[in-house]
């Protein structure tokens, strides 16, 4: 397959930016401003899922589009662009993706339908550490009469403030650092026990935290196979990575883009900045780092939708350049902005916090280099 | 199924019936890749078997037309090829700057005549072309270049110094870069011209390197006679060739970033300073190195990948090949930097048998070159950021 979009990929590349591009960093902006209570706008939200990018990846037998991860990496990459902050992540790529995977006919029939037209908001909850260490899971689900008790914590649960159903990864058997003994369990957040701390994060992006106190979960809320949810959550994670990805690839590109905007505009010592050898070699370099991101970020969305159970190490690959790269660019944009960049006003700060936090979501670049390592046995 | 299945399924039964084994493991000299040329010698039986097996069914080139001796695939067609060939680790059959060079160059600016002549000796082998572009006072300035071709009837005359001409010493042939007209811009009165190496007038030496080797040679014009007719393109619009070829060259030499050098680099590694209980690697920080340089390594493969089907599908800048050229190169030395880290003190013997004649040293040092030869890093990206990013000039 070409490592290129299609010309159908590139439309709904065309047709999400036409959506949301005006509004880029402004509607973030006012959301933070007005310390929003729900920190996106449902209109927007209505008017994806009427575009059919909620339930892009669920099929279309259940209401969705039936699309691929290639596809949720070109919304992902507008909403990096724009710094939309958009219940896309959570609910249209990791539920969907978890359910889909993992669900029983019931549970999809339930849930993929509601995700498909925008009136279902689900999170997963996963971390409970400072960093992301999925095998680390230390949340206890112990069997209670058809069904589990839930005790524990979780952080950085993306939306996790406004979903109407959690996925949780516990620990039913074994301990802490092993893969066995994970199971996912679907979640109410009104259940009795459920305290959920909605948390103001540098990126003004929405997350919680959760705590889990003898919250009771029947046996219909298991999501895929009890003690062998690992498996599942690596594939859900996967996908959430290869995302987040390009969602990285979109601010890398779009803060570049206004770097050397500002490059040729800026005038000091009587000429555009840009004309100077040190800020040129470094805008060549950062545009080179941008472009092989972009394609190993591409090979990995294309790999999971063609060979998903060889797509590990794309997967680490493309999640750890795109956090090296984006990390670079944000570093480099504010630096040629000048004192102009240190400012609120201008939005370029705005990416720059929105790229730590992609760092961390689901592994930073040192997380997955030290996967790839494994994978490769050394 | 699809016609690309069909070939691929052809191409890889191909493939697994006619390559050697011994020409499916790992190059580990010199010795191991075959130039061609009126002198040229195989290493092994093996190595002229595949050779000429792939030459015969004109896939030393895959992609060029058939009736220039090549295999008349289309671009899928040969990513097929190379996919292929790269699955089971075969060899190039034949590496030549004909190919990689000068082909790419007569295919667009060459007459019928030049083609038909030049180009099924490049890929049947029989002719070893080595390229004249800079001089001692044009380097990264290569435009500046002092070599004057000047008329004698259907003559030109040619006069003056090559340097890094690489494998000049055993070269056929040499594309050459000349002056035609002293009184024009430099970029305006340069050409492209073709020559045989055995001409009177014409003589080379081998400039010794760091690596202790001499890949790259002084070469001599005094008087040299060369027919108007090898001329490729147009008298004094020779630039246009020559920028042409480098970003072939660029592309080529980009390559050497992706390449590996057969074990991959983390069981090298763990052979010289061991692994832990886990398997990991007995040194953290080299591990870690390690392995954000085969993310760097994975993500340049994918970026070449996708460098050849944006421009099969006509949406690649024509200066891209700077980019890749740039980031191949540092990468490659990053590579050769890690093995001599990895190795340790066995990597430092320059001559024992033990050592290969000190294969990997030498090979370290040679990759220092990578980044200055065919335009150096900082003239790449110079390249880029006024022909891609558009930033002014100064």
């Amino acid at each position: 397959m070409a490592l290129v979009l299609t010309e159908e990929q590139s439309m709904l590349r065309d047709s999400a930016r036409g959506l949301i591009s005006d509004k880029a960093v402004s509607h973030l902006r006012q959301l933070r401003d007005a310390k929003d209570a729900t920190g996106f706008s449902r209109d927007l939200w209505r008017t994806f899922a009427e575009m059919g990018f909620s339930g892009l990846l669920v099929p279309e037998n259940f209401g969705g589009s039936g699309l691929g991860c290639v596809e949720a990496g070109v919304v992902m990459e507008e909403i990096g662009r724009s710094l939309m902050p958009s219940p896309f992540l959570a609910t249209a790529v990791l539920a969907a993706s978890a359910l889909l995977r993992g669900g029983s006919a019931a549970q999809k029939s339930e849930y993929l339908p509601k995700i498909s037209d925008g009136s279902l908001l689900a999170a997963l909850a996963i971390d409970e550490g400072a960093k992301h260490r999925p095998l680390q899971t230390d949340m206890q689900a112990v069997r209670s009469g058809n069904g589990f008790r839930l005790n524990g914590a979780k952080a950085f649960v993306v939306d996790g403030h406004t979903a109407d159903l959690l996925i949780v990864a516990a620990r039913s058997a074994g301990s802490a650092g092993e893969r066995d003994g994970l199971t996912l369990f679907l979640v109410d957040p009104k259940a009795s026990g459920v305290a959920t701390e909605r948390t103001a994060m540098v990126d003004a992006h929405n997350a919680a935290r959760i705590s889990f106190d003898n919250v009771e979960v029947d046996a219909d809320g298991v999501l895929g196979e009890v003690d062998r949810g690992g498996g599942l959550l690596e594939a859900v994670l996967n996908i959430g990575r290869g995302a987040v990805a390009a969602e990285m690839v979109g601010v890398s590109e779009e803060v570049f883009a206004r770097t050397v905007a500002y490059l040729k505009e800026r005038k000091q010592f009587g000429k555009p900045i840009g004309e100077f050898q040190a800020l040129q070699h470094r805008a060549a370099q950062l545009y080179i780092e941008i472009e092989i991101t972009r394609a190993a970020v591409l090979k990995a969305l294309q790999t999971l939708d063609g060979n998903f159970d060889h797509a590990g190490a794309a997967v680490a690959v493309a999640k750890a350049r795109a956090g090296s790269t984006v990390t670079l660019a944000v570093q480099e944009g504010v630096q040629m902005h000048g004192g102009m960049g240190m400012t609120d006003q201008f939005d370029i700060g705005f990416f720059m916090k929105r790229a730590r936090v992609c760092q961390e979501l689901f592994g930073d670049s040192n997380f997955h280099a030290d996967e790839l390592a494994r994978m490769k046995n050394y | 199924m699809s016609d690309f299945d069909q070939f691929r399924r052809e191409t890889r039964a191909w493939l697994e019936a006619n390559c050697p084994p011994e020409m499916r493991r790992p190059m580990t000299s010199d010795e191991d890749t075959f130039w061609g040329g009126r002198h040229a010698k195989f290493s092994s039986e093996p190595q002229r078997v595949w050779f000429e097996r792939m030459r015969d069914k004109g896939w030393t080139v895959p992609h060029w037309p058939r009736e220039y001796g090549g295999g008349g695939l289309d671009a899928e067609q040969a990513k097929i090829v190379r996919q292929e060939m790269a699955a089971i680790g075969a060899r190039q059959p034949l590496t030549s700057f004909g190919i990689s060079m000068l082909g790419p160059a007569l295919l667009k600016y060459g007459t019928e005549a030049q083609k038909k002549e030049q180009l099924p000796k490049i890929t049947a082998g029989l002719i070893r072309w080595c390229q004249g572009y800079s001089e001692p006072n044009a380097g990264s300035d290569l435009a500046s270049l002092q070599t004057r071709a000047e008329s004698d009837g259907d003559d030109f005359i040619i006069n003056g110094q090559k340097i890094w001409t690489s494998y000049a010493n055993f070269a056929d042939w040499i594309f050459c870069l000349v002056r035609t007209d002293t009184a024009a811009k430099k970029h305006d009165g340069i050409s492209f011209i073709l020559f045989d190496m055995t001409s009177k007038g014409v003589s080379t030496k081998p400039i010794l390197l760091i690596s202790g080797r001499s890949p790259f040679c002084e070469t001599f014009f005094d008087n040299v006679r060369v027919p108007k007719s090898h001329v490729v393109g147009t008298v004094n619009r020779g630039w246009d060739v020559a920028k042409y070829l480098l970003q072939h060259e660029r592309a080529m030499i980009s390559g050497m970033g992706e390449r590996g050098v057969g074990r991959p680099l983390g069981q090298i590694a763990a052979d010289s300073v061991g692994t832990d209980a886990q398997g990991r690697l007995e040194d953290p920080m080299l591990r870690g190195q390690i392995a954000s340089f085969e993310i760097d390594e994975a993500a340049l493969t994918a970026a070449a990948e996708r460098a050849v089907d944006l421009a099969k599908a006509g949406q690649s800048h024509p200066t891209f090949s700077s980019a890749m050229k740039y980031y191949g190169t540092e990468l490659n030395k990053r590579r050769y930097e890690i093995l001599m880290a990895a190795g340790g003190i066995d990597a430092l013997e320059w001559e024992s048998e033990r050592s290969k004649g000190g294969a990997r040293p030498r090979a370290w040092l040679r990759t220092k070159a990578n980044s200055i030869e065919g335009g150096t890093s900082e003239v790449m990206l110079g390249i880029v950021a006024k022909r891609i990013l558009d930033l002014p000039g100064a």
